[in-house]
């Protein structure tokens, strides 16, 4: 297999990163000496020093209240939660101060801070490990949420979040970090910001999803062509602002659509996009806009965990009972 | 150079003999006498009032604890010191005032805690950076904050944070302790950029019960950092009572967990503070790190223009601190010797009145910005996929900004 995993173009990224911008500093707990605990931040403390290559106490709150700090004082920190059910102490930081620095002091102040985190189920990680609480940081106006589902988008998008001005909330699909490889041309060119992509163009129906449930949406798609359905995939990539033009343009085109995620289905990011779809292209459409999320429950430990994520299965059954609408 | 003694901050021994909680340092040095403290049992009742007999200067009396330390014994800058807390309290009253009359939104006043916040601000250079709280208008003032820019943030109009004078200072913070870690990563800048300038944040007592305050104060140890936590104990978070607060007999003993130097401080003595901050923040230049300073004060007023203060405590608790408030003690004890007088109090107040008066009439003359003006710095470039929303409050997508 040739190419690079999530993680090494991660890691490619942050490290072009730091070579070209003094002001970039990482911190985080265990991102030093051992690399970050998915080896994301491996070989950079060595590389670029321990001033800017920084393990901090186990202290989330002031990991992201100091990047705030640090941030306002013109640097730009990149900082590691290490899961992301453990990032919950920095939204008081995210929401209180990251996002409103720049709008509280009409732009003397700003925050151009990454906050960077492992997302989401599927590896057999204990209780805590597993969650995708993107919507709660989509929700937050002044905050960029980022979402990558392969290599090189990961590489793209870092480079893009760390250079943004703002502040950016960068999930991680811990699914997808070894589960890939692609060619990433480590050519410093970020992937912009604000925008859905159209990964495959399709006339029947819409998917749209982002981070590891692209797996199972490109899946799908091809399962549906072969069955003579042809899906436009759509991955949203940043959350928030949302680009829902992009995607109403499309399901104005297809007239139906799918929405995929692995956060619990009610007030997931879906409801946005399909809240959209009915503001905007209601009269396009030939069937109810359908979800295929996770349950509204706990997310479950990891004998259950795959009955919890959407499959490939409930993609394209969805997608066929939209089929059914004409 | 003569410094008050800060260095009592911590638990006292049974022998009754002041105790730094820095055991490697000796504090600043005036006064040993025992630290603030409540019963082992709790009950201590918060009618008494504050003592506060450690890092002193001026006793409530006027008169000095013993020879100034340099350069606070230069009368100019004593003057200097008095000023700044004239035109703190003018600006509150006047906040107040305003408030009454519907003419600003909720405000917190400083009344009584103003040595804390212009002591506080004295002792910090330009180049330093103030994280405040929602209490600190007297630093600010100080620094260099325009009253205009001021009374436009607490009229509800965030170019009252655009301030010019201390550009690199953080606007108000209001949920409790959450600038803390802000200060550590300043502190953490300021460090990185190779230069001695130092972060300093003011709390309340409230503060040092949130988990922030301790992850601050800690990871500031940890890496060393030039950070200065100044705690105003103003003996009430809104209703609770300090000794309500924490089982722990002075809160400058918080810092012994993180490893760094704790001190208490007469919080209501302006050359005290200024005094034990100058000297923590010395520290901090020099990389011995940071320090944390209790100053014990009293809040003479409300919460804020929202609360009503009687619902908890007492006038009587009240009257008695203001004996121990911060102006008349500076101002007795510069008339005693002959540096302040009649003549020269009148035309203070009448010179700040003034500057404080045009400062409202400037805000209260002030338009309010256009709707649109609110998207105006949520980012740097607007995103695209908020022009529409601009547009359908009537903005042009532009920048909407207008000056004050």
């Amino acid at each position: 297999m040739t190419g690079v995993t999530m993680v090494e173009a991660l890691n490619l990224a942050l490290a072009r990163a730091l070579r070209e911008d003094e002001r970039v500093v990482l911190l985080g707990e265990d991102i030093a000496a051992d690399g970050g605990v998915f080896r994301v931040t491996d070989g950079l403390l060595a590389t670029f020093g321990a001033d800017r290559v920084r393990d901090t106490p186990l202290s989330e709150t002031v990991i992201a209240g100091a990047s705030v700090g640090l941030a306002a004082m013109g640097y730009r920190p990149v900082a590691e939660i290490q899961f992301m059910g453990f990032i919950y102490p920095t939204i008081d930081q995210m929401a209180n101060h990251a996002a409103r620095l720049r709008t509280r002091t009409r732009g003397r102040l700003s925050c151009p801070m990454v906050l960077r985190a492992p997302y989401g189920g599927g590896v057999h990680a204990p209780e805590h490990h597993s969650e995708s609480m993107e919507a709660m940081f989509a929700h937050i106006p002044g905050l960029r949420v980022v979402i990558p589902s392969s290599p090189r988008t990961a590489y793209g998008l870092m480079l893009a979040a760390i250079r943004d001005p703002d502040p950016v909330v960068f999930l991680e699909p811990k699914r997808l970090y070894r589960a890939v490889r692609e060619t990433v041309e480590d050519t410093g060119e970020a992937l912009p910001l604000d925008r859905c992509a159209v990964e495959r163009e399709g006339r029947d129906l819409t998917l749209v999803s982002w981070g590891a449930m692209m797996l199972e949406t490109r899946k799908a798609a091809e399962t549906l062509a072969g069955e003579g359905i042809e899906a436009e995939v759509i991955d949203v990539r940043t959350l928030a602002p949302l680009d829902a033009r992009t995607i109403v343009d499309s399901v104005l085109k297809t007239g139906r659509c799918v929405i995929v995620h692995e956060a619990p289905l009610t007030g997931g990011f879906g409801a946005e996009i399909a809240a959209r779809l009915a503001g905007e292209g209601l009269m396009s459409l030939v069937a109810p806009v359908a979800r295929v999320a996770g349950y509204d429950t706990v997310m479950p430990l990891l004998r259950l965990e795959a009955a919890y994520m959407p499959s490939t299965d409930r993609i394209c059954e969805a997608a066929r009972q939209a089929m059914e609408f004409s | 150079m003569r410094r008050p003694d800060c260095s009592a901050g911590g638990d006292r021994s049974p022998e009754g003999g002041g105790r730094s909680v820095d055991p490697d340092h000796r504090g600043c040095t005036v006064s040993h006498a025992p630290s603030q403290q409540a019963s082992p049992d709790g009950t201590v009742p918060h009618t008494e009032p504050v003592q506060p007999e450690i890092g002193r200067v001026l006793h409530p009396d006027g008169t000095a604890t013993g020879p100034f330390p340099d350069p606070l014994a230069d009368p100019d800058r004593l003057v200097g010191l008095y000023r700044g807390m004239v035109l703190a309290r003018t600006f509150d009253e006047k906040a107040v005032s305003l408030q009454r009359t519907g003419r600003l939104g909720t405000y917190a006043s400083s009344l009584g805690q103003e040595a804390v916040s212009v002591g506080t601000a004295a002792a910090m250079d330009e180049a330093d950076v103030f994280a405040p709280s929602f209490r600190e208008h007297g630093a600010q003032l100080w620094r260099g904050v325009m009253p205009e820019d001021l009374f436009l943030y607490w009229g509800g109009d965030e170019r009252g944070s655009a301030f010019e004078g201390p550009k690199r200072d953080f606007p108000v913070c209001v949920p409790v302790a959450t600038h803390f870690p802000h200060a550590v990563g300043a502190a953490l800048a300021l460090k990185l950029d190779g230069g001695t300038s130092v972060a300093v944040a003011i709390g309340g007592d409230g503060s040092t019960s949130k988990g922030d305050f301790y992850e601050a104060l800690n990871l500031a140890g940890a890496w060393r950092l030039p950070a200065i936590f100044v705690i105003s104990n103003n003996q009430w978070a809104i209703s609770v009572p300090r000794q309500a607060q924490t089982a722990s007999r002075t809160l400058a003993q918080k810092a012994v967990a993180a490893g760094i130097p704790g001190w208490q401080v007469d919080g209501n003595d302006v050359v005290a503070v200024a005094s034990c901050v100058g000297e923590a923040i010395a520290r901090a230049r020099e990389g011995a790190g940071p320090t944390m300073i209790e100053a014990l004060t009293y809040r003479l007023g409300d919460h804020t223009t929202a609360d009503d203060a009687r619902r908890y405590r007492s006038d009587e608790e009240v009257s008695g601190h203001w004996k121990e408030e911060p102006l008349t003690r500076l101002r007795t004890y510069l008339a005693n010797e002959g540096h302040w007088d009649k003549d020269r109090e009148e035309a203070l107040i009448r010179e700040v009145r003034q500057r404080i008066d045009e400062a409202a009439e400037h805000y209260l003359s002030t338009p309010p910005q256009p709707p649109e003006a609110m998207f105006a710095h949520l980012f740097a470039t607007l995103p695209a996929p908020l022009e529409d929303q601009v547009r359908s409050i009537g903005g042009d997508a532009g920048n909407g900004e207008t000056s004050p």
